[in-house]
Parts: structure tokens; sequence; C-alpha cells
């Protein structure tokens, strides 16, 4: 027993609330706060995170109520990897942006509210505080995509805005049927009622059709993805490096939570329909999503329509339900945040010196930003799948696992999605690398005549050592991240075999 | 529940008209959602369909005949189960923000473009 676990969710939040009254006194100040509270919140979720590896899941009851009157927090070594993922990464784009904006206290106050609701969707146990944490991060998730100055970051937010309530509302009339059936909206208690109400009853299996649609749009799963690809684009560059790699990540891993923990892998034994449902979107959100990529002339929404792909992966990974697939869904889960961020990031450096934001700028980039166009080519690689990198690890064991259940057509597109991935990726490398600057000059000149509003955003200055240094730091952790999942999957065996049996 | 399924479809109507009630919000604020062009409007709608969860978990809560759960001396039971009441105060608290933040951003856009008809903003947006 431990009293850590409020921290991670009252840290964030009490943090939050300083930023925003030290901007009263000073502004500026937001960053150096913001700081420090991460690396307190990573020092705390690594600390957290090595207790639950070492000795087994904690759980911790809120303000004395004991479980199934009170709130509870479980944090097991899913929920921990989660919760370390959303501090690290914070931290990195808190680097980011300390130059690339955008600035000002209640952007840095907003944020550590984001990553408060984050983390509390990652450790609650209880599914109406999921719900409120949910809410919580979609709130502020809007409120970072409208934090660029143009109109359309403010479109796309009032666009994600809408989409992503009507998904949480879903989820919520999902717990409403589940409550309804059971009495209980404890996870632990709600696992062990739904059995008893029986899985074929159409209370429970309305319960989870709502709680998974409701996920599938806050996830950004084909064709629940509409709000996604605009909120990326749209948003700052560091606000998208920030969502793309924990917001849909977070929602992500409340699916798996509430299908593995609290429905359980008997209800998909015992319904068909909802493995089926599963396997569906991630088939068509992989195919669909890529095919849509390959399409795009801007960088941000080629990116955004690739997490669109990518969650296809990871819900693969859940569809199939065995101890393989689950470690190939965790791990690619984790690296896809750190790859994608990465990527956004990357993006948002060669905006900021070049201007370029469409694929066809990007032609002869190595030349102009050897760095940069090195980097992005490695994170782009690394999404693809290329050994050893952890793009690679995480797909392969998504693969096996699918083989390993004889789910043969769901192996066969995890494979081609890799040559899908390709297509949009080797598109652009072969860009900045084989193909000469399209006549630097009048180009560019023909390009500032018709004035893009997002272009306005980079400060047409240097990208700082900050800047280089988180998406460095993401390069470096995809390609060495892969050589770690051996080891991580042993620790992660524990928390998977309860989950799966 | 089942003797009422079976008490066929006039029934389940008039003993669970709360029901009927709570798909009808949902459907009509998702109708507004999806095919009005107007920006408030559409937000209107996402309240009526928030509106229709509500009532749905207040419903549940309803019990034939029950004291409101208020406990003192003299309280004699059945109670209305109270948790449905408190976590929905929690969902229109929430939903309040989110109206709050939408609106917000409306305004923003009309400053932006001037026009608060979706299918107007997409033309002028093209047109920059």
């Amino acid at each position: 027993m431990t009293d850590l676990p409020p921290f991670l969710v009252a840290l964030p939040l009490v943090a939050s609330v300083v930023v925003l009254f030290a901007g009263l006194a000073r502004s500026e100040t937001g960053w150096p706060i913001a700081t420090l509270a991460g690396l307190a919140q990573l020092g705390l979720a690594a600390t957290l995170a090595y207790r639950v590896f070492t000795a087994g899941p904690i759980s911790y009851v809120v303000g004395g109520y004991e479980a199934f009157y009170g709130i509870e927090l479980v944090i097991d070594g899913l929920s921990a990897s989660v919760v370390v993922l959303i501090a690290a990464v914070s931290l990195g784009v808190l680097a980011y942006a300390r130059t690339a904006g955008p600035r000002g206290n209640p952007f840095y106050a907003t944020y550590l509210l984001l990553v408060g609701g984050l983390t509390g969707v990652a450790v609650t146990g209880d599914v109406f505080n999921m719900y409120v944490f949910i809410e919580i991060s979609g709130l502020t998730a809007y409120a970072l995509v409208a934090s660029g100055d143009t109109g359309r970051s403010a479109v796309a937010a009032l666009k994600y805005l809408i989409v992503g309530t009507v998904g949480a509302s879903l989820y919520l009339l999902g717990v409403g049927y589940a409550y309804i059936g059971t009495g209980t909206l404890n996870m632990a208690d709600l696992s062990a009622m739904l059995a008893e109400v029986g899985y074929q009853s159409t209370l429970v299996q309305t319960a989870f059709a709502f709680i998974a649609i409701g996920l599938f749009i806050k996830t950004a799963v084909f064709p629940l993805h509409t709000w996604q690809p605009e909120a990326y684009a749209g948003s700052p560059d560091s606000v998208s490096g920030f969502i793309s790699a924990l917001v849909s990540t977070t929602f992500a891993y409340a699916l798996i939570r509430i299908s593995l923990s609290v429905f359980t892998p008997d209800f998909f034994a015992a319904v068909d329909l909802a493995q089926t449902l599963l396997i569906v979107g991630a088939v068509v959100s992989i195919v669909a999503g890529s095919l849509l990529a390959v399409s795009q002339t801007e960088i941000k929404r080629m990116l955004a329509y690739s997490s669109v792909s990518q969650f296809g992966l990871v819900l693969a990974g859940l569809a199939v339900l065995n101890q393989t697939a689950m470690i190939g869904a965790t791990v690619h889960l984790l690296g896809h945040a750190v790859m994608k961020g990465g990527l956004f990031l990357a993006a948002g450096v060669i905006a900021t010196a070049t201007g370029a934001r469409e694929v066809h700028e990007y032609e002869g980039l190595s030349e102009r930003m050897p760095y940069a166009a090195g980097v992005f080519a490695v994170l782009a690689f690394s999404m693809v799948g290329v050994p050893p990198t952890v793009g690679f690890v995480g797909k392969w064991y998504i693969a096996v696992g699918a083989v390993e259940a004889q789910l043969w057509p769901l192996a066969a597109i995890i494979l081609a999605s890799t040559l899908l991935t390709l297509a949009y990726f080797a598109r652009l490398v072969e860009r900045m690398y084989f193909r000469e600057p399209a006549a630097a000059d009048d180009h560019v000149e023909g390009e500032s005549a018709e004035p893009q509003p997002d272009a306005v955003v980079a400060d047409g200055g240097r990208p700082s050592l900050g800047m280089y240094a988180a998406v460095l730091v993401a390069a470096a952790l995809a390609v060495t991240l892969g050589a770690a999942v051996v080891p991580f999957a042993e620790l992660l065996e524990p928390t998977l075999d309860l989950l799966l049996s | 529940m089942i003797d009422v399924l079976a008490a066929g479809p006039v029934d389940l109507l008039a003993t669970r008209s709360y029901y009927a009630g709570t798909f009808l919000l949902l459907g009509i604020g998702a109708y507004v959602v999806i095919a009005s062009p107007n920006l408030v409007k559409k937000v209107i709608g996402m309240n009526i369909f928030q509106t229709g969860i509500f009532l749905f978990f207040i419903a549940s809560a309803y019990v034939e005949g029950a004291q409101s759960p208020i406990v003192g001396p003299k309280a004699v039971g059945p109670f209305v189960s109270p948790l449905p009441h408190v976590l929905i105060l929690t969902a229109i608290v929430v939903g309040v923000s989110l109206t709050a933040v939408a609106l917000g951003l409306i305004v923003r856009i009309y400053n932006e473009y001037g026009t608060l008809e979706a299918d107007v903003l997409q033309e002028v947006r093209t047109d920059d």
C-alpha cells in the first residue's frame, strides 16, 4: 500500500492552477513551473512503475471510501507504462514548446491539465471516473488545438469538440447500460457482475457496443476519425506533436482496459460479434488510413491519417486476444506515441526553418537541412517497421500473435500494412533525398504569392536547441527501444496473464 | 425486465416512456448535429443529445413510490437511488463547460470568417 497514486493526478492539476496564478503576477513563468512539474511527474511515474513491476499491481482507495461505493485507482503494468509514457512525452514536448510556442501561462496551464486528465484515464479503476477524466482530457485537447492563432485552428477545434463530445457521450451511455445491469461502476466489481448477468444479455452487449463505438471515435478509428486530421493539422506544431502522441494513445489504452478488465476475454469468447467489431474496425482503419495518407498533399494531414492506420494495428493486437498480440499492441501503442510525436515535431522543425508544409516542398530537403531530414527519415522508417526499430518489433509481435490465433486474413492485412505505410513515407523520403529542390527561388516566390495561414505560425527563425533535442531524443528512442522490448515483454507478462485469464 | 418485454410494445411504451423519451432526445440531438449547417444549432443539438443521456440515468434511479434519498430520523425507505443523480450532476457540469468552450470557439470563428453557416465557412476557407 502506498499513498503515491493520487498524486499522479493531483500534481499536474495543482501545478496547472499554480501556473495560472503565477501568470497573474508575472508572465513567462509558465515554462519553468510546467517543466518542474513535468520532472516531478516523471519521477513519480517512474517510482510507481518500478514498484508495480517489482511488487505487483497497486490499488488505492480514494478518500477512504471502500471500493464499490468509493473510487479506486488501480495501477498495473499496462497503466504504469502508459503513465510513464505520458510523463516522458509531455516533458519532451515542453523542451520543444519553449521557443516554438504557443507562449503564455494559459497555454501551460491547459497543457498540465491535459497531462493530469490523461494520467487520470490511465490510473482510474472506476468507469464513471474514467468518463470524467476522458472529458477533462477532451476539453483541454480542444482548447490546445484552438491555441493556434489562425481561424483554421478554431474551426478544427470546434469540429473536434462536437465529434469528441458525441464519442464521450456514447461512452457514458454504455456505462449507463452497464450500471443499470449491475448497479456498480467499479471495474473489478463490474467484470464479476457482468459475468453474473450473462454475456448473452442484450443489456451487456449493448453496453459494450456503446462503449466501444464511443472510444473508437475518441481514438479516431476509421470511419469515425473525421475530427482527427484537421485537429492535428490545424493546431500549432507543439500541440500536434503532443496530442498525436498521447491523446488517441490514452483512449486506445482505455479501450484495451475496458475490453480486458471489465468485459474480459470470456465476453469475447461468448460473443463473436464483439470480436468481429474490433477486427473489422482494425482492418478498415489500417487500409483506409493508409490509402488516405497516400493521397494527402499536406505533411501534417498525411501524418494524421497515418495515425488512423497505426491505431488500426493496435486495435488488431487487442482483437487477437492472446499474449503475444497484446505485447505487440502495448509496444506499438507506446512506440507509435514516440515515433508519431517525433515525426510531428520534426515536421515542425522543418517548417520553422524553411516554411515547408506540403509534400512537394520537401524536395531536396536533405541538402538544405541534412540533420532534420535525416531524423525525419529515421522516424519514418521506424514507423514503416524497418528492423531493429520499435516500430518493427511492435508489428512483429502483433503479426505473430495473429498467426498464433490462426486469424490468417488479419495477419495478412497486418503484414500488408507495412507496405502501405512504406507507400506514403517512401514518397517523402524519395523527395527529400533524390530530387533537386524545385527551382529554389522563383518557386518560393510563387508560393508566397498565395499566403499560407499556417506558415505564419513559424517564426521564420532558426529552430532552437530544445526543438532539435526533442526530435533527436524521439528518433534515438525509436531506434533503441526496439532492443528493450524483450525485457519489457517479460515485465509485462504477469500483467497480461492477469488481463487475459 | 423480461415480463415487460413479453407484455408487448404498447405496454412497453406506456411503462417505460422515459426510455422512449431518451432515445427520442438522442435521435433529435444527433440529427441536429449532423443536419443543421448552423454552428450554434450544432452545439444546441449536442446539448439535446447529452440531455437524452441525463434522462436515461435519472430514469434508471426511479423507484415506484420511493422517498427522496435524504436519510434522517423520520426517513422511511424505500429510497430513490441517489448515485445516478450525483453522476449526472457531474455530467451536467461537464456539459456546461463543453458548451462554454464551444461558444467561445464559435465567437472566434465568426470574428475570423464572418459566418456561422458550416457550408459558407467551407467556401470561404477554400478561397483563402
